[in-house]
């Protein structure tokens, strides 16, 4: 089947996350669509399944164009996408949830269906046992299982998203043989990915994605440069690198060998000191391991193995109380999910912070609150609850509550969803932690951000630390490399 | 799950308050229809079987005072976002050792003595066994509604052990419980009613006190926190897993005097169902009072009278006396589904 997309847009309030996308993908084809995190790459897939609706374009399938806003509707037009995380029926057998969909009958018609789910993965060259459970397969198995299921409900197209996350190398290759014979029947395929490696392994064409646009599309033979210059946009020279003061002082944070599992990639074994008033940037695909780091470094996950040292003490296994006992601080991604308590008002928030006595000084928790909202230019009066601030104030909220001085500062994603100007103010208040000795240690999807903050970059690929480097030793286009597993 | 938002108008919780009390008067009415008998005649003698006498007002108040000391207890586990179902077994754990420091002061010569420390006692037992499903929650990792389900038939099957068992009447052991105690060690009450003054000062220092702990402590704004949000919570440094057995000492506390009260105030004895459910009952009361220390009286006092408005009906009208069970479950169910509709709305 051939599809075309004719200036696909999808707004989430103010933010376009499709921005008019034309595209062609030409039957029996492997397309690949490629983009940083929030390039708009999912939206567009889903979109096309039918999962999310479209603000306005159109779809055209063999020339025709269609309308639907359901995935059941997308399937019966031919149309199936295969999810990051498989949705089957974990508690239900390979067969039972084979049959899910495909059934309708009273009467369950189990043999015939074990028979033909047999023949099926004996096609591709998959080893599935009908009556095993699916929670007990790999992910590799249940993304076998989900794929079979969907052409066995006459899926024309199949979109994948990020297939290949979390599968062993030998899954890998069966299901990239698998996809080259379907697209040898005449199936179509849409591989998204991060992955360079695996893009140019198996597409004939390939579109990169950038902030909801079309960067650029490219048939074989690929070249990687054009195509992380692309994905990155490094049309622009990197910021003029500064140079700060971080070869003295102590070593506020020391991580000697430190791996956990967790997450969808874990942490491989790690070394990472970071120096008083250092400012180090995590960089990486979302879910590559930052994250699980941040929390390793906050004392809020335990390490499998290593050690972690915090201004030269032992912390390995102490919680994070014991952490912040230590000036260390974290703020997570998820303002209003980890980070504030809905419900409660700023002045609330304020009162928790006070120290000792049993009864609440109210009139001293407004004071406080009043000097936070105005030293912190917080959008709120002290009786504002939570939930009712903006992102950007939310944070300013939690910077305002920041312990007075702390030694390490670990920041999730410090400015996602801000606007500029909030952006702006959060940098500038972090800035002069890091002045005072503070040492910062954040991860964000933006190079720009790490480039003009960070002193440091550490790049996170599956789980690996693949790259430790000053950014005025660094270039974009290696760090987008490392990025994208080309390292 | 918050039913009455505090920002909401009062036009509005009119119009909430006018839905729910339809619903309830219609839900109630066709039951009354489906069994065969006359709504309104019901409705009426509800009424006058509650507030129709002195007297009657006495054995409300007497039912209120149980329920408010349980709601109370329960106003700190909710807070902090625990479901307290084993307030049932925490009014039994009261009632038990309540019970039990009485047996021994039986031949004691201050009556008043052995009275406040049967009171103590309840306090102290309600709480052992509220901070016990607080731990198999924080140590076991068992689920509260489930360690509290299970520790509430423990603590009935321990009564009915002690009823026929150490602590069975002289002769005969039955289900109408162990052997009244000397009127010396009854709680005193008001002239010729069963009304007890002292169990009504106990409620409304209850309610005080937990209008002080919940809105003026660092422990109340504590609670709120992790039940609003407990990894936050963590992260501003509090750890939740004490709270939660603070939180639950403090529940099976006030559980625990509901127990002593209705030994030493009520039943003067220890009885199989010596908790007359209030502990259960206290959950819809909190609940529909949204979690506040002040709406709870006012529920708890309008569930008493359905409780002691209900008896006369089998008399009177030749009706089971379930009839209150029937309008309390409506009341929460079209509570539920006012606010449940309005919360669908986009």
């Amino acid at each position: 089947m051939r599809i075309t997309l004719r200036d696909i847009r999808k707004q989430y309030g103010k933010v376009n996350a499709n921005d008019g996308i034309d595209l062609e993908i030409s039957e029996g084809s492997i397309h690949g669509i490629l983009g940083e995190n929030g390039a708009g790459k999912s939206t567009l897939m889903k979109v096309l399944a039918g999962y999310t609706v479209k603000t306005s374009g159109t779809i055209l399938l063999n020339g025709r164009p269609v309308e639907y806003d359901h995935p059941s509707q997308a399937t019966r037009l031919g149309i199936g996408m295969l999810y990051q995380d498989p949705l089957d029926f974990p508690p239900l057998t390979v067969l039972e949830n084979f049959m899910m969909g495909l059934d309708h009958g009273l009467i369950s018609r189990e043999e015939a269906y074990r028979g033909r789910l047999n023949e099926m993965a004996g096609h591709f060259g998959f080893h599935l046992d009908p009556a095993a459970p699916a929670e007990r397969l790999t992910v590799g198995e249940r993304q076998q299982l989900e794929l079979i299921r969907l052409l066995a409900l006459g899926v024309e197209v199949l979109i994948l998203d990020e297939p290949t996350t979390g599968i062993s190398s030998l899954q890998k290759q069966a299901l990239f043989s698998a996809l080259r014979k379907l697209a040898g029947e005449g199936k179509t395929i849409l591989l998204v990915s991060h992955k360079l490696d695996d893009v140019e392994a198996l597409c004939n064409r390939i579109t990169v994605l950038r902030r909801g646009k079309v960067e650029g599309e490219m048939g074989l033979p690929f070249e990687s440069k054009r195509l992380l210059g692309w994905m990155f946009g490094n049309e622009l020279p990197p910021p003029p690198c500064f140079e700060r003061r971080t070869e003295e002082g102590v070593m506020t944070l020391d991580m000697e060998g430190v791996s956990a599992s967790g997450g969808r990639a874990g942490l491989s074994p790690c070394h990472v000191a970071v120096r008083q008033g250092e400012v180090v940037g995590l960089a990486g695909l979302e879910g590559s391991g930052q994250g699980l780091f941040l929390r390793l470094a906050a004392g809020l996950e335990r390490p499998e193995t290593g050690k972690i040292r915090v201004a030269e003490k032992d912390m390995t296994g102490k919680d994070h109380h014991a952490y912040r006992a230590r000036r260390v601080t974290f703020l997570p991604a998820g303002r209003l999910e980890e980070g504030l308590m809905p419900g409660l008002t700023i002045m609330e928030h304020y009162a928790l912070h006070q120290e000792g006595a049993m009864m609440i000084h109210w009139p001293n928790a407004q004071r406080r609150a009043e000097q936070g909202i105005e030293r912190f230019r917080i959008r709120g009066s002290p009786l504002s609850v939570a939930e009712s601030l903006s992102g950007g104030n939310q944070q300013r909220l939690l910077l305002a509550l920041l312990p007075a001085n702390p030694s390490l500062l670990l920041l999730e994603h410090p400015t996602r969803g801000l606007d500029m100007d909030s952006v702006q103010w959060v940098w500038e208040k972090l800035m002069a932690y890091a002045d005072e000795g503070t040492s910062i240690v954040f991860s964000s999807a933006d190079l720009d951000e790490i480039f003009q903050m960070a002193d440091r970059v550490l790049v996170f690929f599956n789980g690996v630390v693949v790259k430790d480097v000053r950014t005025c030793d660094t270039t974009m286009e290696e760090l987008a490399k490392a990025i994208a597993g080309k390292g | 799950m918050l039913l009455f938002p505090e920002n909401s108008l009062p036009k509005e919780l009119l119009i909430r308050g006018l839905f729910i009390t339809g619903g309830v008067l219609c839900l109630t009415s066709l039951v009354l229809l489906v069994a065969g008998a006359p709504p309104w005649p019901a409705f009426y003698h509800l009424f006058v079987g509650a507030l129709g006498s002195w007297s009657k007002l006495a054995q409300v108040l007497t039912v209120w005072i149980p329920l408010t000391l349980c709601a109370c207890g329960l106003l700190y586990s909710f807070r902090v976002g625990l479901w307290n179902i084993g307030v049932e077994g925490q009014v039994v754990a009261g009632a038990i050792v309540s019970t039990s420091v009485l047996r021994f002061g039986l031949e004691s010569g201050s009556p008043f003595f052995v009275i406040v420390l049967a009171f103590a006692g309840g306090m102290l037992g309600g709480s052992v066994w509220a901070i016990l499903a607080g731990f198999l929650k924080t140590k076991g990792g068992v689920n509260e509604i489930f360690g509290g389900l299970g520790l509430n038939f423990v603590a009935q099957g321990i009564t009915l052990w002690l009823i026929f068992g150490p602590w069975k009447r002289p002769g005969v052991a039955s289900m109408s419980g162990t052997e009244l105690f000397p009127e010396s060690l009854w709680l005193p009450t008001f002239l010729s009613s069963r009304l007890s003054p002292a169990g009504l000062v106990l409620a409304v220092l209850a309610l005080m006190a937990a209008t002080w702990v919940l809105n003026r402590t660092r422990l109340g704004l504590a609670l709120k926190g992790i039940g609003s949000n407990p990894k936050a919570a963590y992260l501003h440094g509090l750890n939740p897993n004490i709270y939660f057995i603070l939180a639950m000492g403090l529940a099976g506390g006030c559980a625990g005097l509901a127990g002593a009260f209705q030994v030493t105030g009520v039943y003067h004895r220890l009885i199989p169902v010596i908790s007359s459910n209030y502990g259960y009952l206290a959950l819809l009361v909190v609940m529909l009072a949204n979690y506040r220390v002040w709406g709870s009286p006012w529920i708890a006092f309008f569930f008493a009278c359905l409780n002691v408005g209900s008896i006369q009906l089998p008399i009177v009208l030749k009706l089971d006396s379930s009839l209150s069970g029937i309008i309390q479950g409506a009341l929460v169910l079209t509570t539920l589904l006012v606010y449940g509709l309005r919360n669908d709305r986009p």
